[in-house]
């Protein structure tokens, strides 16, 4: 749960092998979490069209680390990367942590967070806007299906995410 | 007083449900093809997801309409034929369209569905109106966004069918159905594919200073600065410049969306008889908030109180909003 | 092999406020020495400027049938105010001249007595040139985005029902209308108080991207193409598809020698190459584009393969 430690916005910077150590502490929940979530909502692949193998770099600016995303149902790719050899990607997505989260949760509306700058996109934008609309048809909550996978610990855990994010963002955004 | 009907977007059929379990009266939504004039990548509906969808809706007491409102090129009518007969099939409960063909062939094959105008045929007076009235019997026109709520009072006198006109979201600057800005930058037809500022041409380019330009298939539509907000990369809303504008201006409209919230009473006693929200490529999110928000408006002054909008301004493009031409002819 | 007696060339309306002076000495050269077969007259554009050349009409109608041209009166693309609903109204009853009709507005007046659909009327496939023939169109002039393959179909399933067919073949394409004014807003006026500053823009106000690409050119509510269309090597594909009229659009060159090219190549009087080369040094620096008719970006000049 070493996310945990990265919400804060003003973070200090970390060594190579550090985020390199993180990468390696978070692997293992990054693919049950996608494994699941394409078992369980397969019709997403069908929105993604061509791009079911595109490389999808996504960058939550305040974690150690980003993660690098390859929809392809045949051989789902999903792994933290450390910030210093990021791969080449198709399409890259930068914002605060929770706010892609909400974002995947269709919590947040994607057109908005872009017209506030809040999140930037690069590369292919196609690419982003068909996963965009993919996780946009999911019913119910990614981010709660995959706290549910480490139980009442887990849904604790969200719930204070949510709760310190919302405290630090909710304010200006609506304002 | 109207009925003040909501007519709701769906992109998905996630998006469908969120709007029918919000209040939508009516969802409207299209097929993933050229048969809608939003076909972007990963939106829309298959048939069997629209049968779900109708039979979805139809439980909970709401319409779906279906979005058949671009213009087939000659040789290709038979797609749009035969979507007007899938969504026959599937019950639908009304067809938007612009096309005169789209609309003859419907009013002949399907008279027992209902045939709406939709904004891309761009009927804005009561004479082009009432040509497609009694040309198709066509029972509802949807008003391009450039009257005045005076002018919409003035065309429901003289027009037999219902009115429904845009509320909120985008803000659609050229008479649409007239538009090939698109096509003439990227090779895609708005008006035949159903596709405008199509997302596989954009791409956007951080600068050092914080900055960031938008481009459509290479040509630059805008830069915004780092403290400002940003907007569709449309070309409608870029900045250009002109012989007597050395500094780029919005030679169009800046990034703005409608929001007629402030106008909803107005509208009402002027006897519009639905009111449509913009988005179908929007998020599930947008739809949630808007519909829920414009829901609870509308049954305030239906019911004789004070309507009490939530500030929907953090949805709009550029966060900024506008109440257009409905309020002032000098919009113009 | 005299192909072309069939083939008419046409001048569309002025899509600019040009003057009453430059119109009136704009349609007595015309009359005199442009080798066009049919002209369009009228305000196309915005209801405004109407009152400045209303008067000239009549003369100039009465100029251009002594030379022998057929005169059609185009009506308003957009039809919204009182005024602009008077107008259409008004034209739609006439008898003669014939008129060309761009608003639904106009249809609705005119009934089934025979008229030509304008460009502005998007009849963009068979289904809908069946119908409107049905209505009284004698004449369908197709939008100005249609692809090749689509123009075919169009114009033969058109020639069937014994309809004219008629495409842009020369001038700015009109690519977008709306119901602001952009030559008022680029002098923050309104439409209401524009002080008529379009005058000033004999071949609309050229728009630049920020880093210096020309890209649009606005002509009140008008936007247009940067670019003249000029579809000169592919005249002979659009009369082989069944097409009867090619349409000039009147921009600020000389039009007699942009319509004297044409009508060389409709006689086989000049190489394509040759006449392609004179409309160059005729049109300047402007640059040339016929990419809507090649199914590819509006504003890209596509090499036409030599016909064997």
């Amino acid at each position: 749960m070493s996310m945990m430690n990265h919400t804060a916005p003003a973070m200090r910077p970390l060594s190579g092998a550090v985020q390199r150590l993180a990468c390696l502490a978070v692997q293992p929940i990054l693919s049950r979490v996608v494994k699941r979530i394409a078992a369980r909502h397969s019709s997403l692949f069908a929105r993604l069209g061509p791009h079911q193998t595109t490389d999808y770099l996504i960058d939550p600016v305040e974690l150690p680390f980003a993660l690098h995303l390859r929809p392809d149902p045949q051989a789902l790719l999903f792994r933290a990367v450390p910030r210093e050899s990021l791969p080449l990607s198709g399409a890259a997505i930068r914002g605060p942590f929770l706010l892609l989260l909400e974002l995947i949760d269709s919590e947040e509306d994607g057109d908005a967070a872009f017209f506030s700058r809040d999140l930037e996109i690069s590369g292919d934008t196609e690419a982003v806007v068909r996963l965009r609309n993919a996780l946009d048809d999911v019913d119910g909550s990614i981010a709660e299906e995959t706290a549910d996978l480490f139980g009442p610990v887990g849904r604790a855990i969200l719930a204070r995410l949510r709760r310190s994010y919302s405290d630090a963002t909710k304010g200006n955004m609506y304002t | 007083m109207s009925l003040a009907e909501l007519i709701c977007p769906a992109g998905t059929p996630a998006a469908l449900r969120t709007a029918v379990d919000a209040g939508a009266d009516a969802v409207y939504c299209g097929f993933q093809d050229a048969t809608n004039a939003r076909n972007f990548p990963g939106l829309n509906f298959t048939p069997d997801e629209l049968a779900e969808a109708v039979v979805y809706a139809h439980a909970k007491d709401a319409k779906v309409l279906l979005a058949l409102n671009t213009y087939p090129p000659a040789g290709k009518v038979d797609l749009w034929r035969q979507a007007a007969d899938t969504g026959t099939r599937l019950g639908v409960d009304a067809f938007i369209v612009a096309d005169m063909g789209v609309a003859d062939y419907i009013a002949r094959t399907h008279p027992q569905v209902r045939l709406h105008l939709s904004v891309q045929a761009a009927a804005s007076s009561p004479e082009a109106i009432r040509y497609y009235c009694e040309s198709f019997g066509v029972k509802r026109v949807v008003l391009p966004r450039i009257l005045t709520i005076p002018e919409i009072r003035q065309i429901r006198r003289e027009i037999p069918c219902e009115i429904e006109t845009f509320i909120f979201g985008n803000h659609g600057l050229m008479v649409e159905g007239r538009c090939s800005l698109t096509n003439y930058l990227t090779g895609q037809s708005t008006n035949m594919d159903g596709i405008c500022s199509p997302a596989s041409e954009v791409d956007y380019a951080r600068h050092d200073d914080g900055s960031m330009s938008s481009r459509l298939a290479g040509f630059t539509i805008d830069c915004f600065g780092a403290d400002e907000m940003a907007g569709y990369p449309t070309i409608c809303k870029g900045r250009y410049t002109a012989p007597h504008r050395p500094e780029a201006y919005y030679a169009f409209e800046e990034p703005v969306s409608l929001n007629l919230s402030r106008l909803l009473p107005q509208m009402i006693d002027a006897g519009i008889h639905a009111f449509k929200i913009e988005g179908r490529q929007r998020s599930k999110s947008y739809v949630r908030n808007v519909v829920s928000a414009f829901r609870a408006a509308v049954d305030d002054i239906r019911a004789g109180r004070t309507a009490n909008i939530a500030d929907l301004v953090a949805l709009t493009e550029g966060q900024k909003q506008t109440q257009g031409a409905f309020e002032t002819k000098k919009w113009r | 092999m005299a192909v072309n007696d069939m083939t008419k060339l046409t001048l569309g309306p002025i899509a600019y406020h040009w003057s009453a002076d430059t119109r009136r000495d704009f349609y007595a050269r015309i009359a005199d020495e442009a080798p066009v077969d049919e002209v369009y007259l009228g305000e196309v554009i915005c209801s405004k400027r109407a009152p400045f050349h209303e008067a000239d009409l009549p003369e100039t109608i009465d100029r251009l049938e002594r030379a022998g041209k057929t005169v059609i009166l185009s009506t308003l693309a957009e039809v919204m105010l009182k005024r602009e609903r008077k107008a259409t109204e008004d034209l739609a009853a006439m008898e003669t001249p014939e008129i060309e009709i761009n608003n639904a507005a106009g249809l609705f007046a005119r009934g089934k007595r025979p008229h030509r659909i304008g460009p502005f009327m998007n009849a963009y496939n068979e289904a809908t040139i069946r119908w409107m023939a049905g209505q009284g169109a004698t004449h369908i002039c197709l939008p100005g985005e249609l692809p090749a393959d689509a123009i075919a179909v169009a114009a033969k399933a058109a020639r069937e029902l014994g309809l004219g067919v008629e495409v842009q073949v020369f001038g700015r394409a009109s690519l977008a209308v709306s119901a602001r004014c952009y030559h008022a807003r680029a002098h923050d006026r309104t439409k209401d108080n524009c002080q008529f500053v379009c005058e000033a823009d004999a071949d609309g106000m050229p728009l630049r991207t920020t880093d210096n690409s020309p890209i649009l050119r606005v002509n009140g509510i008008q936007t247009q193409s940067e670019s003249y269309v000029a579809l000169l090597p592919e005249t002979g594909e659009l009369i082989a598809n069944n097409i009867s009229h090619l349409r000039l659009m009147p921009q600020a060159v000389d039009m007699v020698a942009v319509a004297t090219v044409f009508r060389d190549v409709l006689d086989r009087a000049r190489a394509v190459d040759d006449a392609d080369a004179m409309l160059r040094s005729v049109c300047r620096t402007t640059p040339f584009s016929n990419g809507f008719y090649h199914g590819k970006a509006g504003y890209r000049r596509i090499a036409m393969a030599s016909p064997a």
